[in-house]
């Protein structure tokens, strides 16, 4: 019925007609139009928006070039290490088709940190963008564990033994936690069946949720409009005689080009660690995995992949000693709560949460609170919408009590990640708890200095140069 | 149809059995597909017990076999690394391996955890996050300690063990190294994975 109420295709020279037969049948018009030609974006979009497209390129890479891979791969602990080998010697340009693969992965986590931080500075996680953020955050979680799966397959030294520490992390969760290790694995310890598992989940399971989640992203993205590096709503000014934001251009043509030129130039620094360095020093490939699994000898040096030092040094920082630390910051933290909190219910609530947590910190062996304390480092993400409480979104009208927290969180990241490259010594492991708490110090003392925090007045429409 | 009145009763009880029924469903066929993931037959027959020929174990050498995939230690203990046991006690988090029993069969749970002094037996995986400690069995200064006496150090995140698989105080690892189950079938032949009741 809708083949007869739609308008012909115009403006497609030859193909008008097929196109006019394929929108009767399909909404390529309103499609097209929704997500591209009308989809009107700030005009002020700076260096920090290339990442989001990036992102998207690159989960093509992987997906491409890892569909090529499984034509050769062998997901069987008595062949994969040598399959690899394969692929790298024999197989007619395998070598090229596994680093891109290899050099994808460091690069997606590189691409997807940059396109958080983006979202850090600007607001991007404030209301009405709560869910982008969320799902956004469900895609960083997959893409975690992708990560981790496919890191076992080429069946090395460390593939072998960060599985072993990653399946031993879920053994503390109490009561539940052997079992379920024991079902991860499928076996007693890393074995063929843990291989051939998480083979099925690094090239279907998790793809398939993130080729959902990225869609799910994107949509919703679309649902509320793009925000900028100012922060304001583009969709409150608009011409009253198209209807369209006065600050808004439409994504294709004006954002595809200038996304192709992003591609062009990462794609360049891209090539240059795959030809040059694909091992880039032993942090996108680890020497230690260029020897096969030996499940009677750990490494000297174990460490994982970069992208997860920042959470592997939190995990390392936990030790008896720092149970007490922990313990007088869950005091303080409570007691701050408490002081600000109104009603009755809510200080009896938190004083209540409060002793439990207390009671666990030294009846429950901090391992368990290591594994927890990571697993909180992740997870706390999902709460930003929530414990922002600035009055305006982005980083160019905050005050310096915020542009000071960002930039210690920043550092704090990158110390921890670095050190979680490194094997503990007394002294790493001080500066790990003493970035640890700051880690976190950012995210839960968040609503209160975001409330200090002297910021200026945005602008009711966006502007050209930030206003520094 | 349309004329008459809807019966909003009947439609919620039907929208409600019909999800109760389906979600039933669901969860039974998620049964068998999340039970095919626990380890198979063939993965639980493959735990038999292996034996150790320790006949040419040198004093204050030690030696490895693989049980159930899992490395096991066997240390001879000389008379000096044995007394640097007796003399750690105030350093190590569980001297007497009260903590969690299972972790060593009762013929061991004493302060040399061994049936045999000499012979040390326990799994070589950290009961911390599993990895594998490396041995350092001499008692010399190390970057971790500087007044070693010799024992187990782990790479991945610092645990120290001494010479009878002790944790030592305020490491990430809660407990002592595993002691597997085991009995001697001659004076030199150990039998790993299966033990009398009072070897």
């Amino acid at each position: 019925m809708a083949a007869t109420e739609k308008q012909p295709v115009t403006g497609a020279g030859p193909f008008n007609g097929l196109l006019t037969w394929v929108d009767q049948r399909f909404p390529l018009v309103s499609l097209w139009r929704d997500h591209l030609a009308e989809y009107y974006a700030p005009k002020n979009f700076n260096f920090w928006y290339y990442f989001g497209s990036l992102a998207l390129l690159v989960l093509v890479i992987q997906i491409v070039t890892g569909i090529f891979l499984t034509m050769h791969y062998k997901p069987d602990a008595a062949q994969a290490f040598a399959s690899v080998e394969y692929i790298m010697r024999d197989v007619p340009g395998g070598w090229l088709i596994r680093y891109m693969h290899s050099t994808g992965s460091s690069a997606f986590f590189i691409v997807v940190y940059l396109h958080m931080f983006r979202g850090l500075m600007y607001g991007s996680h404030r209301k009405p963008r709560e869910l982008i953020w969320i799902i956004g955050m469900l895609i960083y979680l997959s893409l975690m564990a992708e990560a981790f799966f496919g890191y076992l397959l080429p069946w090395g030294q460390l593939s072998y033994w960060a599985a072993q520490v990653i399946v031993n992390l879920f053994e503390a969760i109490p009561v539940i936690g052997p079992d379920l290790a024991l079902w991860i694995r499928g076996d007693y310890v890393v074995s063929d069946a843990t291989l051939n598992r998480f083979f099925a989940f690094h090239v279907i399971a998790i793809p398939l949720a993130l080729l959902g989640l990225v869609a799910a992203h994107i949509m919703a993205l679309h649902e509320v409009g793009s925000l900028n590096p100012d922060g304001v709503e583009i969709k409150k000014t608009k011409d009253p005689k198209t209807g369209h934001p006065v600050d808004g251009i439409p994504f294709h043509p004006y954002y595809t080009v200038k996304d192709t030129l992003g591609v062009v130039v990462f794609l360049i620094g891209f090539s240059v660690i795959m030809f040059f360095m694909p091992e880039f020093g032993g942090y996108f490939l680890e020497y230690n995995n260029f020897i096969p699994a030996d499940p009677l000898k750990t490494p000297s040096h174990i460490a994982p992949v970069w992208y997860f030092t920042p959470y592997y040094s939190i995990l390392r920082a936990t030790t008896g000693d720092f149970m007490w630390v922990l313990a007088a910051a869950l005091i303080g933290y409570s007691a701050l709560l408490m002081w600000t909190v109104r009603s009755a219910v809510a200080r009896i609530a938190v004083a209540a949460v409060g002793i439990v947590l207390l009671a666990g910190f030294f009846t429950i062996e901090p391992k368990v609170w290591g594994v927890m304390l990571m697993g909180a480092a992740a997870l706390i993400f999902f709460g930003l919408p929530w414990l922002d409480q600035s009055p305006v979104k982005s980083i160019r009208y905050k005050g310096w009590l915020v542009k000071g927290a960002l930039a210690l969180f920043v550092v704090a990241f990158l110390i921890l990640g670095y050190l979680g490259t490194l094997p503990v010594t007394e002294g790493r492991t001080l500066m790990a708890q003493i970035f640890t708490l700051v880690y976190f110090a950012f995210f839960l003392l968040m609503p209160w200095y975001t409330r200090m925090d002297k910021t200026r007045p945005e602008p009711s429409r966006v502007t050209w140069q930030g206003a520094h | 149809m349309a004329d008459k009145e809807l019966d909003q009763g009947k439609r919620r009880f039907l929208v409600a059995a019909t999800s109760v029924v389906g979600g039933i469903a669901s969860v039974a066929t998620a049964v068998p597909l999340v039970a095919s993931m626990l380890p198979s037959e063939r993965a639980k027959a493959a735990g038999a017990p292996v034996e150790a020929d320790i006949s040419r174990l040198a004093p204050g050498e030690m030696t490895r076999v693989e049980w159930r995939g899992k490395p096991v230690w066997i240390v001879r203990r000389t008379k000096e690394m044995l007394e640097s046991v007796t003399r750690n006690d105030e350093k190590v988090a569980d001297p007497k391996s009260q903590r969690k029993k299972e972790l060593t069969p009762e013929y061991a749970r004493n302060e040399l955890r061994s049936i045999k002094p000499e012979y040390l037996v326990v799994v070589g995986i950290c009961t911390h996050l599993g990895c594998s400690p490396v041995d350092k069995l001499k008692a010399q200064p190390e970057p971790f300690e500087s007044d070693w006496k010799g024992g187990f150090y782990c790479p991945c995140h610092g645990s120290l063990f001494d010479l009878a698989g002790r944790v030592y105080k305020n490491k990430p690892a809660p407990d002592n190294l595993e002691v597997p189950p085991h009995k001697y079938l001659a004076d030199t032949r150990i039998l790993i994975g299966e033990d009398t009741k009072e070897a």
